[in-house]
Formats: structure tokens, C-alpha cells, sequence
């Protein structure tokens, strides 16, 4: 019973921690339960140093941090209780503090605002980073081609962009940017210029490969990836230490132009969020408040996630969904409030770099307000099921590739393999015009609709001469040759990039998948879009279009049916619903087309989700072994506690350590022989009743201590964790008192619990071990391993393959 | 001694002062006056083929009527070509795009040379100087072949050099000990990021 109140506490009290739930808890918490039933008694009195704004020496950042008691190890989960303890006992001892002078009442307001100013910061260094990598790739996508004579740092718009030389048939020519075939040789036209120019843009491209990969591996090898499913890790307790530092957030920032620039088929939204992260970790370390705790941490880095989804879309409502959906494990209010700051602080910094000359935040910012029909939710649905079944296929094919490249050789030449990758890709991308250009202006492209003034082959339509509507309500038209040109190219880019993009994504150079899925669906879309357009015009006796398309209007609008698409095969990807919708129609500033794509995203859903529950993100994770509890996995077996808990019937007996009758040797053979990350401590051998729980992490370092500092503790003296030393002979040497580094609320269940509310305390509480009980006894205990062991066990997974604690 | 025509005269300066240095900024941002443009486009009419027609003007005469000149036709079909016309009007920063690329080049350079020495003048050095049998003596490096693993330990002889010398050494070593094992997780055992 006991036990039991106690468990409904902390239950309940955790409730309050994260969003998810609609207790009013100050009618059921009358009293603080910190106090009472989280007793680390002593923990706040042994970290002494709790400076307010830590900002330290300055020569103190070159010395190794000396690991103290209450850090975690690489590759260990945190506890979230003790890092949520921790802030509220700093946060009462600074207000209580406050009313002692002026001085403390001004700390303690700084305090306070100290979360808005980290937020702050992670804007705006987000946004300049977003636009300085914007601009870079801008000009360094250009440079495979051709370079610009007059100022060299000028992408081919940019250059073109004074010139009086444009003439309304060659729109992009202007003499001052040349091919560089016409800078070495002095032709420009011709089958010799043609090859010259292939092979030096296959040239440049692996150029740009090559040093990314080796900046990779040789400064930062953390930076490879997209950095979502590491991110997503870390967001629910994972500790990962170098992955978001200052030479990652360097390297992926540089190495990202690079990779973006060869032409390879990825994106960098996601590696943005990675960027976005690092910055947000660099910031933390400005204030203590959030260097030293790692749950306050966690909130900091979920607002940074949405500020790094802000500027590469240009969406911050977006963002801010995005962080909440995909990428965040616990998202409380007060993060929600201020992840909408960073993320609009972003992209107010991004908006005044300007990296694209118009005031828009991305380059497919498209304008056209046409409705569309009720009979066209046919196609788009279409679109939707088009979308399922792609991400369904890259899913599968690309963690089949992955594992190949994790498991056999394939894995031992990350370098050949990237060159190899952007080989072929330039290879076969230049031939197809819609495959050399960046990806970004293809999209571009396909989304906007053909005015009268389009010169491209895709608005190759045949005009009435006596034509003389204003330029945004051109009716339907019949295709002309290039159109129908332009429908062989376009099937074959998809094709391509279908294909390309399953070996591309993953590999050793930052790279993201935002934009490929987003091109394949866009291209899609176009087709069938122009498809439909052309037998609405041809055909507008048939009863469907009867009804709602006359001859003469416009009825249908290929790029609409191209955003469709690249909702849908996103969609289809990333299993993303709301935040989905909201950054397409962020990016495209629509509001009338919210129903298509909330048709597309949902149909996409449903059909991607019939072949598999895991969207690319957390099927990484699996790969990897990462210890993430999603929060959307149901467990609905019928095991007990009793099934799941260590040790099994032929192990070896639970490793414990008792009260009073240890010794320091007996200790450290225990640290020395096993590889438990904790050892729970009990009154005595026969009795087995639980006292606590204590790490191992703090055991070590408790005894280091104590041997360096403290006299008289030898192998032979006796550890204890009670108030009051035992009763010994005055020859025995002088015990060992490590009562503050126990935690005597560890939470237990009994062995009769059903696993489905172990598994919901664990993924509610962020636990990483429960200790199980019988009758007051000790019987076992359950770990977080333990538990994701035992899921892929229940969903015929291998159990294997989960690799971390 | 008149406070009064002291505090005058004072004003007078600062006015002074503020106009000139608003004088300053106004010229300093309208240098790049290029960095505006409208751009017109017309399509073909009859037979007049179709133009493109730009000017750096601002965006309340960003329309046909300011831009395009010389006009091609006459009274009456003005309007009709016009109609035609599109026009947007553009801003950029040619100072942005010129730092911005100078910088990111700079930082890729210093890279690219930081890793050149890494890489292969580091050991060359070390080689020279200490001849082949310091190399055998890096231990914890079973099957690594990374030559800068101990290389800053043998180079750095000296212990008697100032305190923050030492300690940027250090700190570079613990640097690269921490790539070293992000290295081996990442590239060797495909435990993370794979």
C-alpha cells in the first residue's frame, strides 16, 4: 500500500512534467512532493558550486572537466527525475536567496530571463548560418558550370543580374558569366564544348564530394547524416558527447555547401536542425542553469530544433510543429512558447540576410491563388497513395542498403563510396536538364504555374495569338512539342532520382532527405497535373469536366498537383501529419489549397503506414540500436513483470550491496567484475528488503574521492549508507558513509505488475531501471534495455540488435 | 559667461554632428544603388519581338509606364502592351553575397590547409625529426593507422614552456583523442550514425 501511494505520486507529480496529460495538480499536490518522495538528500548540499551566471575563467575551457558526482558517461541514458529535482532545488534556493539584498533579487531575475536569452541567441546564429549557407550554395552549385568574370563570388543570376545584354529568348545569357568550356576554349556551342563542359562538371562535383567526406572523417566524423534520428535519441534521455560541439557545428555547417553543391540528391533540412542543435548546445554552456542540467538542457534543444526547421523552410508555425511532432520526446508549454520565439527570431535573422534577393525566405515561394475543384480530389488522392507506396519502397530499400553498408565491406571505404555515389550522379544527371540543375530550383520550378511569359520547354504551350488576358488567368491550353519533351525528361528524372536517392542518404557526408522526397513527389505531381490539363482541354465534353471546366477557363493548374505531390511522397517518408500541411502552405502562402494537401498527407499516410508503423526517423533508430521508447508504440501483451526482469531462472543472483556490511574491497571487485550501471542496496542478505538504488558512476567516483582525500579509508574499511555509523570495534579502520549518493526512492513494481503499465511508466517517467519487488523482498530488476528487448521480442524483431543501455 | 548661450552652442554641435554622420550613412547605403532594380518583361505584339527591360528605380515606379522606354508603340496600343507586361521589382545586397562567399572561402581554405598538415606533414615532420622508432612506440592504437595520434605528444619536448602554451597543447591532444574514438565509433565499428 505504502508502495503503492508512493508510485501514484510520483505518477503523478511526473504528470505535470510533460504536456501530456490535464491534471490540475495543485489540487492534488497540496504539499511539494520533492521533499517527501524524492529525497537525494544531501545531493544539492555535494554539488556546491552553483554559480548563477557560470561564465568562469576563461582559461578554464582548455582544462578537461573534472566528471562530477551527478554527469552521465557517453552512450548512457539520463534520469530525468533527479536532472528535474535538481532545477527546482536551484530554482527555491535562488528565490528564497532573493529576499536577502538587491543584488540576489537581480540574479534571480536574470535567472529567470536567462532561458529567452539563450532563445535569442540560437535565433539569430541559426538564421546567419542558414543564410551564409544559402548564399554559398547558391554560388558554389553555379560554379560546376561556369564562373562570372566580372566579380567572381557571383552566382549566374546574381551576375546576370545588371546586365542589359538579356534578351527576352535567352533570359538566363549574359556575356559576363561564361561555361567554362567557353572560358578555356573559346567555343560555346558545339559537340567538343558539350563534353568539355560534362566533364568538368563531373569534375567539380566530385571535387566538392571528396572534400566534404575527407573534412568529415579527419575533424568531425560525428557530422555525417542527417542528424534526425541521433537528435530525436538525445531529445528522450540519450547521451551522445561530441555530436553537437563546436567542431561538428563547423564542419557540418562547411561541409554541408559542399555536399549540397556536387549535385548529390539530398537536402539540408535536415542537417539545419542538426546546426540549429549545436548552436543551442553552445549557448547552454553560456548559463549554468542549462550546462548542468541535462532536462533543462533537453528543452533548450527542442526549441532549437524548431528554429532550425524555421530557416530552412522558411515555416517557423512549421517549425514549431515539426520540433513538437517529429523530433521532440517531452514538449511541455513553456517549450512551445519558446520554441515559437526562436523560431521566429530565426527567421527574422534569415529574412534580413536576404540570401534570395526577394524578400522570400525560400526559393519556392509560389504566388498563384487559382481554386481548384472538387472532382480534382481524385488525382490528388491519387498522389496520396503515389506518396505511401514511394516512401514504403525507400524505407525498406534504404535501411536494406544501410545495413549492407554496416555489416559487410561495403562499410570499410566510406570515401570511394561517396565518390562513387556523386560519380555516377553527376554522370548521369548532366545529360537531363531537369537533373543538372539543384534540386531546389527544380522544385522551383515545377510548382509555378506558366504565365504567357514562361520560356521554359515546360510552359511550351500553344498560344492564341489574340490572346490578351492579364497574365495570372491564362486559360487551358493545348501542349506544345516541348511540353510533351519536357513529360519523356521529367519521367526519366524521376526515375533517376527514385533510384539515387536510396544509396545517397545515409552515407558519410551531412545529408537530408526533405528535398529529394519533396522533388519526387513534385515531379509527380507535374505529370500527372499536365496530364489531367490536357485531357480537360481535349476532352471537356466528358461529364466529368462538364460540370465544372468550360472551354476557355482555367481550369486546372499542373503546379498545384505538383505540391500535392511533394506533400505526399514527404508525407509518405516522414509519416508527418500536421506539421506537414503547415510548412507546405508556409511555403507556399495557399491558404485555399489546405484541404488538397490535408487530403494527400492523410491518403499518404494511411497507405505508408498499411506496410510498415515507422516513418525513415525511427527506422534508423532501430537500425542503430538507440534505446528510444516511442511514445507511439502500444503495447498490448499480456506478460507480467516476472517474464521481463533479471535475473532469469540460470543467471547468477542479483549483484547487490548491503547496508552496513560491505567493505570498499568488496566494492570495487563488484565495480571491477560486472557491468551493471547500478547495484540496488538492501538491509542485509537474508532479509533482501530494499533500502535504494545507487549508480555505479557515482560509486566510483565516491570511492576515488574518498581514497585520495579522506584518511583512514583503506580496502578493508566498511561502506555504509545508513544515518549512523554501525557498531565496531574500535580496531576495525573507519567506515565509509555514502548515504548521499543513495537514492532511496528508487521506484519499484511488484512481480505481478502487467508489462503494458511497466512499459507506460518507463516511456511516461523516462526511467532507465525499475526495481521488482515481492511481498517487501527484492526480486529482480527491469531496465530499460530490458524493455526494448522484450517489445522486439513481442513484435518478431531481432531483440538483438539493441545495443544500448 | 552665459550658461544659457553655452547650452545653445552645444546644441547647435550635436545637430551639426547627427546631420553629417546621417549625410555619411545615406551615402554609405545608396552605394550600391545597383542593388535595386525593376524588371519588366514584355512579350512579343504584332511584330514587335518580345524585350526585357530593366532600371533602378524604386517600387512605387516599378511599373510599365517608368520602365520601359523607349516605348515601341504608340498612344493607343500602350495600354494593350502594357497589359501585357510583367513587372517585379528586386532587391538584393551585393555586399552580403561578396562577404559571405570571401568568408566561407577563407574558413574552407584554413580547413583544407589544417588538414593538409594533419594529414601528411605532421608525420613527415615527426618522421625527420625523431627518426622511425618513436613511431612504434604509439601504444593505445592497435590497428589505426592514423599517423597524428601521438605525434603532438613526441613533438612537444619541452616542459618548461609557459602555462598556456601547455595547456593549448593538451587541449588539442584531448581534441584529437575525442575525433580518434568518434572516429572508431562511427567509420570502424558502425556503432553509431550507420
Amino acid at each position: 500500500m505504502q508502495q503503492f501511494i508512493s508510485l501514484s505520486y510520483k505518477y503523478i507529480f511526473v504528470m505535470q512534467f510533460h504536456a501530456q496529460t490535464q491534471f490540475s495538480l495543485s489540487d492534488i499536490l497540496k504539499i511539494t512532493p520533492f521533499d517527501d518522495v524524492l529525497t537525494w538528500s544531501g545531493v544539492s548540499a555535494a554539488t556546491p558550486t552553483e554559480e548563477m551566471n557560470g561564465a568562469g575563467n576563461l582559461m578554464d575551457f582548455l582544462d578537461e572537466p573534472f566528471p562530477d558526482v551527478g554527469t552521465y558517461e557517453d552512450f548512457h541514458t539520463i534520469d530525468w527525475l533527479r536532472e528535474k529535482s535538481r532545477d527546482t532545488d536551484r530554482h527555491r534556493k535562488i528565490t528564497s536567496k532573493s529576499k536577502e539584498s538587491m543584488w540576489e533579487l537581480i540574479k534571480s531575475l536574470l535567472d529567470a530571463w536567462s532561458g529567452w536569452v539563450v532563445m535569442l541567441l540560437i535565433g539569430l546564429l541559426s538564421g546567419t548560418l542558414a543564410g551564409v549557407i544559402d548564399l554559398a550554395v547558391d554560388w558554389m552549385t553555379d560554379l560546376k558550370e561556369g564562373v562570372c568574370l566580372s566579380a567572381f563570388w557571383y552566382s549566374h543570376e546574381q551576375c546576370c543580374w545588371t546586365s542589359n545584354e538579356t534578351t527576352f529568348d535567352d533570359r538566363d545569357k549574359c556575356p559576363q558569366w561564361q561555361k567554362w568550356a567557353e572560358l578555356m576554349t573559346g567555343h560555346a556551342e558545339g559537340a567538343g564544348a558539350y563534353v568539355l563542359n560534362y566533364f568538368l562538371y563531373v569534375l567539380w562535383a566530385l571535387l566538392f564530394s571528396f572534400l566534404a567526406v575527407s573534412l568529415v572523417r579527419v575533424f568531425a566524423p560525428y557530422a555525417c547524416g542527417s542528424g534526425i534520428p541521433e537528435i530525436k535519441t538525445i531529445l528522450s534521455g540519450f547521451i551522445i558527447r561530441g555530436y553537437l560541439g563546436k567542431w561538428t557545428l563547423l564542419i557540418k555547417t562547411v561541409t554541408l555547401v559542399l555536399a549540397v553543391s556536387s549535385g548529390l540528391s539530398l537536402g539540408k533540412e535536415g542537417p539545419l536542425v542538426h546546426v540549429a542543435c549545436c548552436c543551442g548546445n553552445l549557448f547552454c554552456s553560456l548559463f549554468s542553469k542549462y550546462s548542468k542540467n541535462e532536462g533543462k538542457r533537453r528543452e533548450v534543444l527542442s526549441a532549437a530544433a524548431a528554429a532550425g526547421v524555421s530557416v530552412a523552410f522558411g515555416a517557423p508555425i512549421g517549425g514549431v510543429l515539426f520540433s513538437l511532432e517529429e523530433v521532440s520526446y517531452y514538449f511541455p508549454l513553456k517549450t512551445l512558447w519558446r520554441s515559437f520565439f526562436a523560431a521566429l527570431v530565426a527567421a527574422f535573422t534569415l529574412r534580413s540576410i536576404n540570401p534570395f534577393g526577394n524578400s522570400r525566405l525560400v526559393l519556392f515561394y509560389v504566388e498563384y491563388h487559382t481554386p481548384w475543384y472538387m472532382a480534382e480530389l481524385v488525382p490528388f488522392i491519387l498522389l496520396g497513395v503515389f506518396g505511401g507506396l514511394w516512401g514504403t519502397l525507400f524505407i525498406r530499400a534504404n535501411i536494406a542498403w544501410c545495413r549492407r553498408r554496416k555489416t559487410t565491406q561495403l562499410g570499410k571505404y566510406p570515401v570511394l563510396e561517396v565518390i562513387a555515389v556523386t560519380g555516377i550522379t553527376a554522370v548521369l544527371a548532366y545529360p537531363n536538364p531537369y537533373t543538372r540543375r539543384s534540386t531546389s530550383e527544380l522544385i522551383s520550378e515545377l510548382f509555378n504555374d506558366c504565365g504567357a511569359l514562361e520560356s521554359s520547354q515546360l510552359c511550351d504551350y500553344i498560344n492564341n495569338p489574340n490572346m490578351s488576358r492579364p497574365v495570372d488567368d491564362i486559360p487551358d491550353r493545348p501542349a506544345g512539342p516541348g511540353v510533351y519533351n519536357a513529360l519523356w525528361q521529367l519521367a526519366l528524372a524521376l526515375i533517376f532520382k527514385i533510384v539515387i536517392t536510396i544509396f545517397t542518404f545515409g552515407m558519410k557526408i551531412p545529408s537530408g532527405l526533405f528535398i529529394p522526397s519533396m522533388a519526387v513527389g513534385a515531379i509527380a505531381g507535374r505529370i500527372v497535373g499536365i496530364a489531367v490539363e490536357q485531357m480537360a482541354y481535349h476532352h471537356h465534353d466528358w461529364i466529368i469536366f462538364k460540370n465544372w471546366c468550360r472551354p476557355g477557363a482555367d481550369c486546372v493548374t499542373p503546379g498545384l498537383y505538383a505540391m500535392v505531390g511533394a506533400a505526399a511522397c514527404l508525407g509518405g517518408v516522414t509519416r508527418m501529419t500536421v506539421s506537414l500541411v503547415v510548412i507546405m502552405f508556409e511555403l507556399t502562402g495557399g491558404l485555399e489549397y489546405i484541404v488538397p494537401l490535408m487530403a494527400a498527407a492523410v491518403t499518404s499516410k494511411w497507405v505508408a503506414d498499411a506496410f510498415g508503423k515507422e516513418g525513415i526517423y525511427e527506422s534508423h533508430i532501430q537500425l542503430n540500436g538507440y534505446p528510444y521508447l516511442d511514445v507511439r508504440d502500444e503495447f498490448t501483451h499480456r506478460t507480467l513483470a516476472t517474464d521481463v526482469m533479471r535475473p532469469r531462472r540460470n543467471d547468477p543472483p542479483l549483484a547487490v550491496l548491503t547496508q552496513d556490511s560491505t567493505t570498499v574491497e568488496d566494492v570495487e571487485t563488484l565495480i571491477k567484475d560486472t557491468d551493471y550501471n547500478g547495484f540496488p542496496v538492501v538491509v542485509s542478505r537474508e532479509s533482501e528488503r530494499l533500502i535504494g538504488f545507487v549508480q555505479r558512476r557515482d560509486l566510483t567516483l565516491a570511492i576515488k574521492n574518498a581514497r585520495q582525500k579522506q584518511d583512514g579509508v583503506v580496502s578493508s574499511s566498511v561502506v555504509y549508507f545508513t544515518e549512523d555509523a554501525p557498531q565496531l570495534l574500535a580496531s576495525n579502520p573507519q567506515p565509509l558513509k555514502l548515504r548521499r549518493i543513495l537514492n532511496l526512492s528508487p521506484f519499484t513494481v511488484t512481480d505481478h505488475t502487467p508489462m503494458e503499465t511497466v512499459v507506460d511508466i518507463f516511456r511516461k517517467l523516462g526511467l532507465r531501471q525499475c526495481l521488482v519487488t515481492r511481498s517487501g523482498r527484492l526480486l529482480g530488476i527491469i531496465t530499460k534495455k530490458d524493455v526494448l528487448r522484450h517489445m522486439a521480442q513481442m513484435m518478431n524483431q531481432d531483440p538483438e540488435s539493441i545495443m544500448f543501455n | 559667461w552665459d550658461p544659457g548661450q553655452t547650452v545653445h552652442l552645444l546644441f547647435m554641435y550635436v545637430c551639426v554632428m547627427l546631420h553629417r554622420t546621417h549625410n555619411q550613412m545615406k551615402t554609405y547605403l545608396l552605394q550600391n544603388s545597383e542593388d535595386i532594380r525593376c524588371k519588366c518583361i514584355c512579350p512579343p505584339y504584332r511584330d514587335i519581338e518580345g524585350q526585357i527591360y530593366k532600371q533602378n528605380v524604386s517600387l512605387k515606379d516599378c511599373n510599365c509606364l517608368h520602365v520601359v522606354e523607349p516605348m515601341p508603340v504608340d498612344g493607343k496600343d500602350v495600354e494593350a502592351y502594357c497589359l501585357r507586361c510583367e513587372c517585379k521589382y528586386e532587391e538584393r545586397s551585393s555586399g552580403t553575397i561578396k562577404v559571405t562567399i570571401i568568408m566561407y572561402l577563407s574558413i574552407l581554405g584554413l580547413l583544407l590547409l589544417y588538414m593538409v598538415y594533419l594529414t601528411l606533414l605532421e608525420p613527415m615532420l615527426k618522421r625527420r625529426l625523431f627518426g622511425h622508432s618513436q613511431l612504434i612506440q604509439s601504444d593505445d592504437d592497435v590497428g589505426d593507422q592514423q599517423p597524428f595520434a601521438n605525434a603532438h605528444n613526441v613533438l612537444s619536448r619541452s616542459h618548461s614552456r609557459p602555462n598556456m602554451l601547455n595547456k593549448v597543447e593538451h587541449a588539442q591532444q584531448r581534441w584529437r583523442r575525442q575525433v580518434q574514438e568518434q572516429r572508431k565509433s562511427v567509420f570502424d565499428r558502425h556503432v553509431v550514425l550507420s
